[in-house]
């Protein structure tokens, strides 16, 4: 199959999605139950990586910054500014579409191959809604909370970071992190807004190899990493496309 | 009844089927029998709706199944119980959840109205006691039985089942026929069996259906095809050489 051939494809499986569930409670039992296994339990990783992350940003900051002319507190405005801009929507989703999409390709494409898709049309279930509606919302709505919670670990690890090895102090930090903050608060609403529609894309298109895997475990592997790459791919073009329609 | 009217299926350039006609009765176990790669699970795929026919027609009770949207085709299938070859249960729900789970979708029953159904179906198939387990927990034998409580929970009209024995000891194996046979009797369900199985043919056959090149080349019942002397259905049923005696020798006496 040719990649427009996949497009087309992904987008007919789309209209199954947003179909209407076939039962109101199970489908918000579904939906609490992926907001648990997807949003929550990736919070441990994100706070680890954002804690880190933050503390590298900051360190590099003051490291790059040669110039007297420019104000220490530069380094907390920079950090909050890659954080928000970038590292925290773009690269926790990049590592979130690792963690999440090799899940779903492989849980649905598991089922596939097993005929558990098979049983779920042939009583009469829209498996497609059924299975990828709960995660595709779950993930839609919940993963700006994700990206809020890695953005003030960032700062609070830039924080620590500068502080613990004196390259700056606590006030001219927070200084840094409030500088402009009127002017930039459109930031954080860019940033939420992409998350968004990455959390749709890391759910949504490895939920698509999954379930059109075809033939055994071998295969179910190789979805997974499809699913993993094309959704990497799709979160890197759509930050480029988003940007430039939001910021530019 | 289930009337299967000149039905075709091609995959690509491969033609799989090529214009099969079959009635299947109800209260009776159909079987559809043939060697690997004859189109027998592509022939039930298709009276089940999981492949578009080509050409054809596909008739549940006077009710043109292939002509139907999706919608109309969901009614139907409400009345269908599916057996997988490889059981197809939910790993993820416990064996009670996976039995209720299409009450749950489907009915207004209440948990405990769920939960009585399902140990119903369950103590109907010899599963006791094993509610809370997860079907990984349970071995090959279970699991079909399994599948039939979950296939029958709804009191279908229609019943499949995909090589029910495959994998299964001999034991197992009449075991889970003789469910079928009894169920398909007990509720007066149109059962429709893909099979290798020879023990099958012979126990539970009340017709059968050979399948060969796509093709129907053979129907009868179990009485008719130990004296069958269509060749292909022969060579099938009497592959061994001491099965080839075996014929001979019932047809002699």
């Amino acid at each position: 199959m040719n990649l427009f051939e996949h497009i087309g494809r992904y987008f007919v499986m789309l209209k199954s999605v947003f179909s209407r569930p076939e039962k109101g409670k199970v489908f918000r039992k579904m939906f609490f139950g992926e907001v648990d296994s997807i949003v929550i339990n990736s919070i441990p990783l994100v706070a680890f990586l954002s804690v880190f992350m933050g503390g590298v940003i900051s360190l590099q900051t003051a490291a790059n910054m040669g110039s007297p002319l420019l104000p220490e507190y530069t380094i907390g405005y920079i950090t909050r500014s890659s954080t928000i801009l970038e590292f925290s929507p773009t690269i926790i989703s990049l590592i979130l579409a690792g963690k999440i999409g090799s899940n779903i390709a492989s849980e649905v494409g598991t089922m596939r191959v097993t005929e558990q898709i098979d049983a779920l049309e042939i009583m009469g279930v829209n498996s497609i809604g059924y299975l990828m509606f709960p995660k595709i919302l779950a993930t839609t709505l919940f993963l700006p909370f994700v990206v809020i919670i890695s953005m003030a670990l960032c700062l609070v690890g830039g924080w620590v970071a500068g502080v613990q090895s004196g390259l700056y102090s606590t006030e001219t930090y927070l200084i840094g992190i409030k500088a402009f903050w009127y002017e930039d608060q459109f930031y954080l609403y860019y940033a939420l807004c992409k998350t968004m529609i990455f959390g749709f894309l890391i759910t949504s298109i490895p939920g698509y190899f999954g379930y059109f895997t075809k033939g055994g475990s071998l295969e179910v592997g190789r979805s997974s990493t499809k699913a993993v790459v094309a959704s990497s791919v799709a979160i890197l073009v759509a930050n480029y496309i988003l940007t430039q329609l939001i910021l530019v | 009844m289930i009337i299967v009217d000149n039905i075709s299926k091609s995959f690509g350039d491969t033609q799989i089927l090529f214009d099969v006609s079959a009635t299947f009765m109800e209260g009776r176990v159909n079987l559809i029998i043939g060697a690997s790669g004859q189109g027998k699970s592509v022939l039930t795929k298709c009276i089940v709706g999981l492949h578009e026919v080509d050409k054809g027609a596909i008739i549940y009770d006077g009710r043109d199944f292939s002509a139907m949207n999706r919608k109309e085709r969901i009614e139907i299938r409400k009345e269908i119980g599916m057996l997988f070859q490889g059981s197809a249960l939910f790993d993820s729900l416990t064996v009670e959840e996976n039995v209720s789970f299409p009450l749950k979708m489907f009915t207004d029953m209440s948990q405990e109205e769920m939960r009585e159904r399902a140990n119903f179906c369950l103590n109907r198939v010899n599963i006791i006691n094993k509610n809370d387990l997860l079907p990984a927990e349970t071995s090959g034998g279970m699991q079909k039985r399994i599948a039939i409580a979950r296939a029958i929970a709804m009191n279908p009209k229609y019943l499949f089942c995909d090589e029910p024995n495959s994998g299964l000891d001999p034991n197992t194996s009449i075991v889970i026929d003789n469910l079928i046979k009894e169920i398909t009797y007990e509720y007066n369900i149109t059962t429709v069996v893909i099979t290798h199985d020879m023990n099958s043919v012979m126990e539970i056959g009340d017709h059968i259906i050979f399948i060969n090149q796509g093709k129907k080349w053979w129907e009868g019942d179990n009485k008719e095809i130990i004296k069958t002397d269509n060749e292909e259905v022969v060579d099938f049923v009497y592959a061994s050489s001491f099965m080839k005696n075996l014929r001979e020798k019932m047809i002699s006496s």
